[in-house]
């Protein structure tokens, strides 16, 4: 009888954790950032029914990089989760601090108990009252979770990005304002300071409007996505 | 209902956009207390508020419809102001005569129903699909309409597809009729319905179709107790929506107040309401 291989528990979750990283680094980058009207999501994402960012709630939108089937599951896991909190209490009660937590639970059980863990990143995102009340979260592999403010970054690019955007980051930009400075970062996800050129088509934008009553998530198509950031005419 | 561990497998169930059946598996105890709801109105369905008359009117690019804001008990009136039309989704509403309470609950699940499906697939049900979908949980609740219960939607909408308006009614045990250009459910609605069939005319605007409905409300308070006219010394007037293209619209109380001050003017000339030309053309 052979014996196993004795692997010491550091060993194994960095084994874990640098699998997932390998598998999400290997997608196209995701910018959430806020700005005066609310917040907003951008994707590098040249397909239009296969989405990287959705509608959680009224007030609640998600995003994700990494393994689409394994987002997806936590996509509609999270509609399910808010639509029966909304129903059980009242709208009111669906917050995205509660999903965030069932969100990171899930990751975390999943990376330390099942065969993989998911090679996903997500951002859970709550529109408040005004941008201090704005709350986004960013939840990784194994379930952690940080909670951010401005702008966050997914990806395979995500500090190159990051870096370019907090740069030039200022709080209460205007949508167009945000939308232009959001793909200009995604463009950069070469390194080095070249950047490549995004057009409409190959962007996945959506916002969570602020004053918008009830559900403030919309979906903005290539027709307006052009139209903000001044291309075309 | 706690915060699990971690989500359990029924909410990665691959496939499933019913959010009544996901609340029957996840959550049995909520189901089951909307379940109580009607039963128990049901057992007492004398003693339980009842909502009364809900008409609708198709006009050319969509659909209105409005309801009266009395609930009875009995002889009495439980409540001046209860809403009885609402919406459904963006291009659809619903209004309920019958049990108060039934009905309130069977139109928070169709919202949330509707929306789940929305969300989970990415794209609308279509406006057959949503009629039917009612059906389904008319069907569910078949039981307690045996017991007494009686709570009878009414539910139309703006068909994206067919860019036109449409009505559907139901009876008690889910089946599901479409009807043509007007129609009126509730202890009203005989009163109503004879009063639509004179006054609704093909190719009306919206306007006019608002008009209508609200001639309609009156006719049907005019001869049936437990339907309310409008309360002008309090300001309470039918609740009206508008569907159409642009999605659902309830009108506010000045819109829909200035209707109907325009009705109740009229009837201090007329009070039948406009006459019917024999020969020719209305009015």
């Amino acid at each position: 009888m052979s014996m196993p291989f004795y692997v010491s528990p550091e060993q194994l979750m960095k084994d874990r954790a640098d699998f997932a990283r390998k598998g999400i680094a290997r997608g196209r980058s995701v910018v959430v950032m806020q700005h005066a009207e609310g917040i907003l999501f951008v994707a590098e994402n040249p397909s239009t029914s296969l989405h990287k960012i959705s509608e959680i709630y009224d007030r609640i939108a998600f995003a994700a990089v990494g393994k689409y089937n394994e987002f997806e599951n936590l996509r509609v896991a999270g509609v399910r989760l808010a639509d029966l909190r909304g129903y059980s209490y009242d709208r009111r009660d669906v917050t995205g601090r509660g999903l965030a937590n069932a969100y990171a639970q899930t990751l975390g059980t999943i990376f330390t108990t099942e065969p993989k863990p998911y090679e996903v990143e997500i951002v859970v995102a709550e529109v408040g009252a005004d941008a201090e009340s704005d709350q986004v979260f960013r939840l990784t592999y194994d379930g952690s979770v940080a909670d951010e403010h401005g702008v966050a970054v997914m990806g395979g690019s995500s500090d190159v990005i990051g870096g370019y955007l907090a740069e030039r980051y200022a709080d209460g930009l205007t949508l167009a304002e945000a939308l232009t400075l959001a793909v200009d970062g995604l463009s950069r996800d070469g390194g080095s300071g070249e950047s490549r050129t995004l057009g409409s088509d190959q962007l996945e934008v959506a916002v969570l409007e602020r004053h918008r009553p009830r559900r403030s998530f919309r979906r903005i198509r290539a027709r307006e996505i052009d139209e903000l950031l001044g291309v075309g005419a | 209902m706690s915060t699990p561990h971690q989500l359990p497998g029924p909410y990665f169930t691959p496939g499933r956009t019913s959010f009544s059946d996901f609340l029957a598996e996840v959550a049995p105890d909520v189901a089951a207390r909307a379940r109580a709801t009607i039963e128990a109105s049901a057992a007492t369905t004398a003693a339980a508020p009842h909502g009364t008359t809900i008409v609708a009117v198709t006009f050319v690019g969509g659909v209105v419809m409005a309801g009266d804001r009395r609930a009875t008990v009995g002889n009495i009136i439980a409540q001046r102001d209860i809403q009885k039309v609402f919406p459904a989704d963006e291009h659809t509403c619903v209004g309920i005569a019958g049990s108060a309470g039934i009905a309130t609950e069977l139109v928070r699940l169709l919202q949330v129903e509707l929306e789940h499906y929305e969300k989970i697939e990415g794209t609308q049900l279509s406006l057959d699909g949503k009629a039917n979908r009612l059906a389904t949980m008319i069907r569910a609740n078949l039981p307690m309409a045996f017991q007494g219960l009686a709570a009878i939607p009414l539910f139309a909408g703006y068909d994206v597809d067919e860019s036109r308006g449409r009505i559907f009614s139901y009876d008690v045990t889910g089946g599901r009729y479409e009807e043509h250009d007007h129609y009126s459910v509730g202890s009203g609605s005989l009163f109503a319905r004879g009063s639509l069939k004179k006054l609704h005319s093909v190719g009306m605007d919206a306007d006019d179709a608002v008009r209508v409905c609200v001639e309609a409300l009156w006719d049907a308070a005019d001869d049936d107790s437990a339907t309310g006219g409008p309360d002008l010394a309090r300001g309470i007037f039918p609740v009206v929506a508008v569907v159409d293209a642009a999605g659902y619209r309830r009108l506010p109380d000045s819109e829909s107040g200035a209707v109907v001050r325009a009705v109740v003017d009229a009837r201090q000339h007329r009070p039948d309401g406009p006459a019917a030309g024999v020969a020719a053309a209305d009015d």
